[in-house]
């Protein structure tokens, strides 16, 4: 069977957060989140560990990093993080059957309980958090 | 072979270790001024400290068996096939492991002054 | 004989109705014969349709006026046998259970369901979704039965709390526009799928059942319940009710030590 014909959605369906709602959409980013922020945590053990050169090769690093850029990318990993971790709670407590409703008789439109306004509102949150987290973190490294 | 639903349950309680010795780890940078607190002598002074140390230890190990697991969840949906899953499952094993090392000598010699 | 006199008025409206000039749309419909094409070739067809046309409806209108070669399967016409699970406009749905006039666009793009193998056109095959669902024994498991060896037989009896628990997941049809919605399913060749999950976890919270462990065990896999990851796709496309992310969280809970 040739892939044409095995009709797999394939890696466009995750990397498409709009077609299935906001519980889609934060399947989606916490992927990407969870990508960038293993990235960022090996890019991060490699820098920390010019301290051992001394402190020449230290301050070359904050050289580096302490930069607009750096500064830029360092907010985006706070944000990505307090969403990762919010929406990863919200996920946990998801997986464990909590937060989702109960079974019942099913009622005609059919709106899925387990995508309920709590859940709904824990996602947005976590997009909230993340945007105020952000902020802060920009307060802070370029605020001073 | 560990069960999956074990590698699940150790994936949750490094996302929770981890979230809270990262809180702990961000607040040391709220001691004194965000740029002060990078400085050459400052970093040292925190490595210095004992407890501090081992909560970096700690925060390595949790993080990167969860970064990893994470990837290697990702990965296993991508693509099948016995000596795929094998290569994704190993690589990421050793993966973390290489970088727990690379950090916890970090971390050692720091600690112990060995700059 | 008893008469029954229509009133005036509702004899206006029943001639509107009739007399309603019928609605234009374009229907795009995916086509691919794995013998002999090697690409989905989309076909254009323009139809004409009353307010109360499904699209089931248009693409029988298509099959016997225009284009007889259309492969799709279809049975009950009442979301009730499963059978004309497609994507319609970008969306998994039943033919028979979507009205034209509610898609509110011009155009219309029928194409087969995404994660299942095209056998032709819009019909695909079920052979992976079925077996993951036999694999997870979706049947009462018991020690006992009802027909004992003696001439007396005997009954499981349930009170109505016991069935509520499981009859929202009693309702799958085995549609299949779960498994087609699911990320996982889109590139996880072995995962078992939001419908097989949500029938292990319908058997398992049974009263009458004993198979919780032979279940756990199956599904606490590398490709197992693990795979899903709460995205609620399932959900959102499932035109029973069923809900299958409530199902496979609380089958999860289980694997957690969150249920007993």
């Amino acid at each position: 069977m040739n892939k044409h014909q095995n009709n797999r959605a394939g890696i466009r369906a995750w990397l498409n957060p709009w077609r299935y709602g906001i519980e889609r959409f934060a399947y989606w980013l916490m992927r990407i989140t969870g990508i960038g922020l293993l990235i960022y945590f090996i890019i991060h053990i490699y820098e920390t560990s010019s301290i051992l050169e001394g402190k020449e090769i230290w301050n070359k690093m904050l050289d580096l990093t302490q930069t607009t850029e750096g500064h830029i990318i360092l907010i985006l990993v706070i944000g990505m993080a307090t969403f990762h971790t919010i929406n990863g709670i919200r996920i946990m407590l998801g997986h464990g059957g909590i937060g989702i409703g109960n079974a019942s008789r099913p009622d005609y439109p059919y709106i899925p309980k387990s995508q309920n306004m709590k859940n709904k509102l824990c996602i947005y949150a976590s997009v909230g958090l993340a945007a105020l987290a952000m902020l802060y973190g920009a307060e802070v490294m370029f605020g001073e | 072979m560990i069960r999956e639903s074990t590698i699940m349950k150790i994936h949750y309680a490094t996302a929770l270790g981890s979230v809270a010795l990262v809180v702990i780890h961000i607040l040391f940078r709220f001691t004194q001024n965000f740029h002060d607190s990078l400085k050459f002598e400052n970093v040292l002074i925190n490595y210095s400290l004992l407890p501090y140390s081992i909560l970096l230890e700690l925060i390595l190990i949790l993080i990167s068996i969860h970064g990893f697991n994470g990837l290697r969840i990702i990965l296993l949906e991508l693509n099948q096939g016995k000596n795929y899953e094998t290569l994704v499952t190993y690589s990421c094993l050793a993966s973390m492991i290489a970088l727990i090392t690379y950090g916890s000598r970090t971390i050692l010699m720091a600690s112990m002054g060995m700059i | 004989m008893a008469a029954i006199k229509i009133p005036a008025n509702n004899r206006n409206i029943a001639n509107e109705i009739v007399d309603r000039p019928k609605n234009k749309i374009l229907f795009r419909v995916a086509k691919f014969n794995p013998r002999v094409d090697t690409h989905t070739k989309y076909v254009d067809y323009d139809i004409e349709y009353d307010h109360w046309n499904t699209v089931l409806d248009a693409l029988l209108t298509i099959k016997h006026n225009l284009d007889p070669s259309l492969a799709l399967r279809y049975s009950c016409r009442q979301a009730a046998c499963g059978s004309c699970g497609m994507i319609i406009n970008g969306k998994p749905a039943l033919a028979c259970f979507t009205k034209i006039n509610e898609l509110g666009s011009d155009l219309v793009k029928i194409e087969p369901m995404s994660n299942f193998p095209i056998l032709r056109d819009l019909a695909v095959d079920f052979t992976q979704m079925f077996d993951a669902h036999k694999k997870l024994k979706p049947y009462i498991i018991r020690s006992d039965s009802e027909i004992s060896s003696s001439d007396e037989t005997k009954e499981f009896i349930q009170d109505p709390s016991s069935v509520e628990k499981y009859i929202q997941f009693a309702n799958c049809i085995k549609c299949g526009l779960c498994n087609s919605a699911c990320p996982t399913m889109a590139t996880d060749s072995l995962f078992f799928g939001p419908q097989a999950l949500t029938q292990a976890y319908r058997y398992l919270t049974d009263s009458r059942d004993q198979g919780k462990n032979t279940r756990l065990k199956i599904i606490d896999d590398r490709h197992g319940i693990w795979r899903c990851h709460f995205a609620g796709s399932c959900s959102k496309v499932c035109p029973k009710g069923v809900d299958p992310a409530m199902g496979i969280q609380f089958l999860r809970g289980y694997l957690l030590g969150f249920r007993d």
